[in-house]
This record gives C-alpha cells, sequence and structure tokens, in this order.
C-alpha cells in the first residue's frame, strides 16, 4: 500500500516529457526543416537547369527547352514516387519536394496509387486529381481572371 | 554555371518561403495548399509584372516551382488577349501549360497503375 498510484505516476512522466518536449523541439525542427527544404528544393531546381542549359545548347528555342525540361521533371517526379523513394526524401525535405512542380506530379501519383482498389476508372482516373484538380482550378481561375482585365482596359 | 548556381539559390529560396509556411501554420496548412497557393501566388504575380524579373534572375529556380507554373498560365493568358482578345482569355493559359498538363496526367496515370504504394 506504500506503492504510490501508478495512474498518478505515469500521468507526471507524461507531463515532465511534454515539457522537455516543448523545451527542446520547435525551434531547432524548424531550422533543420528549413535546410532542409532549400538544399532539396535547390537540387531540384538545379537539375532543371542543367537539362534545360543542355536542350538550349542543342539550338532549341526558349519556350520548346522550358517545356520539355517541365515535362522531364514532371516524369521524374511521378517515376521516383511510384519506386517509393520521393515519399522518403520528401518526409525529410518536406517543402523542397513539394514546391517544385514535381511535387505537383508527386501529389498525382501518390493519391492515385492509393485508391487503385476502387478500379481503374474512379479510383485511379479520379484521384489522380484530388490535388491536382484545386491547384489547375486556382491557377486557370487567375489567370482567367487576369486575361480578361487585360481585355477590359485594353478595349 | 552561373545559371545553374542561381537556379539553386531562387529555387531552393521559394522552397524555403514554403517550409516556413508550413511549420509557422501547422496543422492548418497543408502540402496541397502548399500547391494550390504557389500557383495562385505565381499566376497573380506574373499578372503584375513581379514574376518575370525573378525568371530573369533564377531561370529554372523560378519556373520549376508550382509559382513559375501559375506565372507560365498568366503569361499565356496575357498573350492571347492580344491575339484574339477574349476568345484568348479562355485559350491562352490551356495553350501554353498544355505539354505540361497532359505530361502530369498521362504519366501519372501510367505511374500509378504500374507501381503500388508502399507499406
Amino acid at each position: 500500500m506504500n506503492v504510490p498510484n501508478p495512474d498518478k505516476l505515469k500521468k507526471i512522466e507524461i507531463q515532465e516529457y511534454d515539457n522537455l518536449l516543448q523545451q527542446i523541439k520547435p525551434k531547432p525542427a524548424i531550422f533543420t526543416n528549413c535546410v532542409w527544404a532549400f538544399t532539396v528544393g535547390g537540387l531540384i531546381c538545379m537539375l532543371a537547369q542543367i537539362i534545360q542549359n543542355y536542350l538550349l545548347s542543342t539550338g532549341m528555342s526558349k519556350i520548346d527547352a522550358s517545356s520539355i525540361t517541365s515535362v522531364t521533371m514532371i516524369f521524374l517526379g511521378a517515376l521516383f514516387t511510384g519506386i517509393g523513394i520521393y515519399d522518403e526524401l520528401g518526409k525529410k525535405a518536406g517543402a523542397g519536394t513539394i514546391v517544385p512542380i514535381t511535387g505537383f506530379a508527386n501529389a498525382i501519383v501518390a493519391s492515385a496509387m492509393e485508391f487503385k482498389r476502387e478500379g481503374y476508372v474512379f479510383g485511379v482516373g479520379a484521384r489522380l486529381f484530388s490535388v491536382a484538380g484545386p491547384t489547375l482550378v486556382f491557377g486557370f481561375a487567375v489567370a482567367v481572371l487576369i486575361g480578361l482585365i487585360k481585355v477590359f482596359f485594353t478595349s | 554555371m552561373g545559371s545553374i548556381f542561381m537556379a539553386f539559390l531562387i529555387g531552393g529560396a521559394l522552397c524555403l518561403i514554403g517550409q516556413l509556411i508550413m511549420d509557422f501554420t501547422k496543422p492548418a496548412v497543408t502540402p496541397g495548399h502548399i500547391l494550390v497557393g504557389y500557383i495562385t501566388a505565381g499566376a497573380v504575380l506574373s499578372g503584375l509584372g513581379l514574376y518575370q524579373p525573378l525568371v530573369d534572375i533564377g531561370g529554372t529556380g523560378a519556373t520549376i516551382p508550382l509559382s513559375g507554373f501559375g506565372h507560365l498560365l498568366t503569361q499565356g493568358t496575357l498573350k492571347a488577349v492580344e491575339q484574339k482578345g477574349i476568345l484568348g482569355a479562355l485559350s491562352g493559359g490551356a495553350e501554353a501549360a498544355a505539354a505540361g498538363i497532359t505530361a502530369a496526367i498521362v504519366f501519372g496515370y501510367i505511374i500509378a497503375v504500374i507501381f503500388n504504394p508502399k507499406g
């Protein structure tokens, strides 16, 4: 009967652990997250620039080179998501893997893969757009709005 | 060599901003919000003429982040408006982004069918 209530002990331990976590966790996590995001995001853009510089050196027009670079990066993002490497990298790199267009490809493939059991039409085919859909909706909506503003002010 | 370094710097900086937004708004802002936010911000900044200078400095460091995709949509729209007026406002964005969107859909579908999620 001298033994302290184990439930109470547990509560104190949890409290202490939380306090410790609050002290230690936030700041260093944000700093390392940022270093990872900057480095990985930068490297992805750097790879794209290497591809684009090569295409430009073959005499390709700037618009075509830029298009093929984007398409190549989308393909790589999709492929590495399929293999399972991209999401592993994403756990550390965070926004460094989300913000580049490879992250757009990642969002498409990752959500589509998850819903394969719902079929290839309304599973994979529909879930492909669970993140890409809203992204395109807002992108197009803003672009059309800006276009209409220009029409309005030039006429 | 300079263009490659600048792509690293500008691309890295844009990703760093995204990471800061996510870390300071946890857990309200998801990766999906980041994608939507970046394409919207890119399209708006492009319309104000503020994104092209970033592309001139950073090359793919500015075009590969999703804000660059928004920039592409807006510039495609504005160019088409000059040629075709109001029809261009509707057709320009999709025309400019056609290759990227088609690639994302087709590659995305094929790869999602071939591979299975881990774990």
